[in-house]
């Protein structure tokens, strides 16, 4: 499917005469954007409802994060065109930014911390 | 000449896929990223540091709601709405959302148009990003405007940890401002495509060069990051 839109794209720029020597340029059916552009509205949706319902608890931010990434996902893939980009592009742009996780980290552990201190010696809070 | 030489290396090592493919870009003594222009390969790179921008906007507002001692003001609360009588939760917020989703919709179709060279589309698409960009800014500016006056401050507000309007404000205050540089951008640019700039080679007025169609896509790659920023701060900020 992917590599049939790709052979399909680059048969597009060839006659699109976007061709300079490397190509360049990206080509897909219009159909696919309107399908993710479907599939982002129903995501939204369901997020939305998320809060609307009031889905409480794991079950509450299991769902946000599973919108969230899929959204996402769905955005830079086809929208940004990072599905049909060499890996050598895909591994510079996402991974750095993957690597904010181990930040994540660092900081949920820190305030953690500053929470205990604040609780334990300022005596505030329950 | 230097082009068609380019084709003829091309034709006769073809490039690789997977992670030898990846080696074999890196270490190719050429340009790494192969199939991409180096303004699509500067985007990407400044979206990237733009990326660890927000990162850290969200990242030290995680920080400071885990470690207060306060309870944090209930988003769904405070950013609903009363519509004929009855409140309704994080609507404004979830409009937002729909306006921002469809400009990124009408966004990819905008760049699918201009490498098809049909001019009067690609314009009409990205003028109608920008005006969703636009009546994105203006609700952002209502949902502000209602927040001050309901006592929200970077130093304070009613309902619990104060921490609340410093973030508030800084995340969706940098998110609206790119938001706002894109509308400009995208207004720039269509311009260009309506008079035509790209077919005739026309030189541009910072570069002195001449532009191409892909110009379309980069300004595209700006304006999916903002969406999928607001992505990130929907589910954080809004929804947690």
């Amino acid at each position: 499917m992917a590599r049939a839109s790709v052979a399909n794209g680059m048969a597009n720029e060839v006659a699109a005469g976007v061709s300079d020597g490397h190509v360049e340029g990206q080509q897909h059916p219009i159909r696919l954007y309107l399908v993710v552009w479907g599939w982002l509205f129903i995501l939204s949706a369901c997020s939305y409802a998320v809060d609307y319902f009031q889905v409480q608890g794991y079950l509450r931010w299991f769902l946000i994060l599973l919108f969230m990434v899929l959204k996402a996902g769905l955005i830079v893939a086809v929208f940004m065109h990072m599905a049909w980009e060499r890996l050598a592009l895909v591994y510079a742009i996402l991974l750095p930014g993957i690597m904010v996780l181990v930040f994540v980290a660092l900081m949920v552990l820190e305030s953690d911390y500053t929470l205990a201190t604040r609780v334990t010696y300022l005596g505030t809070g329950s | 000449m230097a082009r068609a030489a380019m084709a003829h290396t091309q034709a006769t090592f073809p490039r690789q896929a997977g992670w030898r493919g990846l080696i074999a870009d890196w270490s190719s003594d050429q340009r790494a990223f192969k199939g991409v222009s180096w303004g699509k390969a500067m985007m990407w790179v400044f979206l990237l540091s733009d990326t660890f921008v927000f990162g850290c906007f969200l990242l030290s507002y995680m920080t400071a709601r885990m470690s207060t001692v306060e309870p944090w003001p209930n988003p769904s609360e405070v950013f609903a709405l009363t519509i004929g009588g009855t409140e309704i939760p994080l609507i404004l917020i979830a409009i937002m959302t729909f306006v921002l989703i469809t400009s990124s919709g009408t966004m990819a179709m905008a760049v699918n148009f201009a490498y098809r060279r049909d001019r009067r589309r690609t314009a009409i698409l990205m003028l109608a990003t920008a005006l969703l960009g636009a009546t994105f800014v203006g609700m952002q500016a209502f949902e502000w405007t209602k927040l001050i006056q309901e006592g929200v401050r970077p130093w304070g507000n009613p309902w619990g940890a104060p921490q609340f309007g410093a973030t508030f404000f800084m995340i969706t205050g940098f998110h609206g401002t790119h938001v706002t540089i894109g509308v400009i951008f995208l207004l720039i640019i269509a311009r260009k495509v309506w008079r035509g700039d790209f077919d005739r080679g026309a030189k541009g007025f910072f570069t002195s060069r001449s532009g191409r169609y892909e110009i379309v896509e980069i300004t595209g790659l700006y304006w999916h990051f903002v969406d999928l920023v607001w992505v990130f701060i929907f589910a954080f900020f809004y929804l947690w």
